[in-house]
């Protein structure tokens, strides 16, 4: 490359010459910003959005979402066809823990997994604050979505400051027990709306 | 976009315009390379421009053995490594001859101070190393705490696969604009730090 496209490589404006992998291996598909938002929702086919075979994981990223009520828990709904996010998941969780105080510490599993549940599934963000620099951050892997052949495995990693002024880092993981694709899916929390914050999705490529 | 422009999104070949990240989702911002650094400090690219940063540790290297791999924020771009933190320690173990452990690290851990945060442990034999990544999220805001996440993978004390996960957050509403890696004593003789911003 040489002139004005080679000066624009990595540049985030102008023309530049397209990278190999068209534009690297990760690439964002949306962004939705929540203001006072009952839910954020990622259909497949719906205003800019892909959720289908074009990448074998995609990957949501939680940015500083922020609770319009007080210690309510973040949730993800899976839909597997219909209108409903309603796929059956099974899941595991654990989760690390330290208060401001430093009075209390721990490791422990958690008892609000799933057994073949339909309803949304807690994905950390727990007990959330509404304090103003009160926020949960962190990241969900969504494993083949589109596959009718195998369930759909996810795994999340969240850290949140809760109400009572708790350092919480949450790992959920799981799968949508279906051979359904997986097209859309929705988060919310389990009461209120989200206040504040950003979710991104991202598709990775293995080609 | 319109034309040949938007017709060429995400293609193989051509011309494009430029993603808003840069040219993928990943840029790379910046590579320090350790020669026996008492610490390795990013005092710029963080900012506004991305809402994730993911520091990549390859092969770091102390000088001292068994020493703890640590972390710490500023708020000063660098004059103070002193930011107040919550954080959670835990780690999975396995030696070389089979003993095998799963706890949370309490003394590993801060509640509301400011120094430096264990991110992991390493021993200084010629093969002994750490590798992992830390991720920070949303460091300019000025209303949020900063949550960070890291994982650790170390060879460490002769026999330890040592995988140690320490994620918190900084306590502040300023924005943090630079992080410190040091050792807890010695240097780091060798190994990378790669910075990248995530659009």
């Amino acid at each position: 490359m040489s002139g004005i496209i080679s000066q624009n490589v990595g540049r985030p404006s102008g023309l530049v010459k397209a990278a190999a992998a068209a534009g690297g291996v990760w690439t964002l598909i949306k962004t939705l910003t929540a203001s006072a938002d009952s839910d954020l929702s990622f259909v497949d086919g719906t205003d800019d959005v892909t959720l289908d075979a074009t990448y074998p994981i995609y990957v949501f990223k939680f940015i500083n979402i922020h609770a319009g009520t007080h210690a309510a828990d973040f949730t993800a709904g899976f839909r597997d066809g219909g209108s409903a996010y309603d796929a059956t998941k099974t899941t595991s969780t654990f989760y690390a823990y330290h208060n401001e105080g430093d009075s209390a510490t721990g490791l422990t599993y958690a008892s609000h997994d799933m057994v073949q549940g339909t309803g949304f599934c807690q994905i950390g963000g727990d007990a959330m604050g509404t304090d103003n620099d009160q926020c949960c951050s962190g990241t969900m892997f969504l494993f083949n979505p589109s596959s009718t052949t195998f369930v759909k495995h996810f795994m999340v990693n969240m850290n949140t400051l809760t109400e009572a002024d708790y350092s919480v880092n949450e790992y959920t993981a799981g799968y949508c027990n279906v051979t359904a694709a997986i097209d859309a899916v929705q988060f919310k929390f389990d009461t209120g709306n989200i206040d504040a914050g950003k979710i991104k999705l991202y598709g990775i490529k293995d080609s | 976009m319109s034309g040949i422009i938007a017709q060429n999104v995400g293609r193989h070949g051509g011309l494009i315009k430029a993603p808003s990240g840069g040219g993928g989702a990943w840029t790379l911002i910046q590579t320090q390379t350790a020669s026996a650094s008492a610490d390795i400090s990013f005092t710029s690219g963080l900012d506004s421009t991305y809402d994730e940063y993911c520091f990549k540790f390859i092969n770091l290297h102390p000088s001292d053995n068994d020493i703890v791999f640590q972390t710490n924020f500023s708020i000063d771009t660098g004059s103070n490594y002193n930011v107040t933190k919550t954080t959670t320690n835990f780690e999975a173990t396995h030696n070389e001859t089979g003993t095998s452990g799963f706890k949370y690290g309490t003394g590993d851990d801060i509640a509301e101070g400011t120094g430096s945060q264990r991110t992991g442990l390493i021993g200084s034999d010629n093969d002994e190393s750490l590798c992992g990544e830390l991720r920070l999220f949303a460091p300019s805001s000025t209303t949020f705490v900063k949550h960070f996440m890291a994982r650790t993978q170390s060879y460490y004390g002769g026999a330890y696969a040592w995988s140690n996960f320490m994620v918190g957050y900084c306590n502040t509403t300023s924005a943090v604009d630079a992080v410190n890696f040091d050792c807890s004593a010695g240097s780091i003789d060798s190994g990378t730090i790669s910075l990248y911003g995530i659009g």
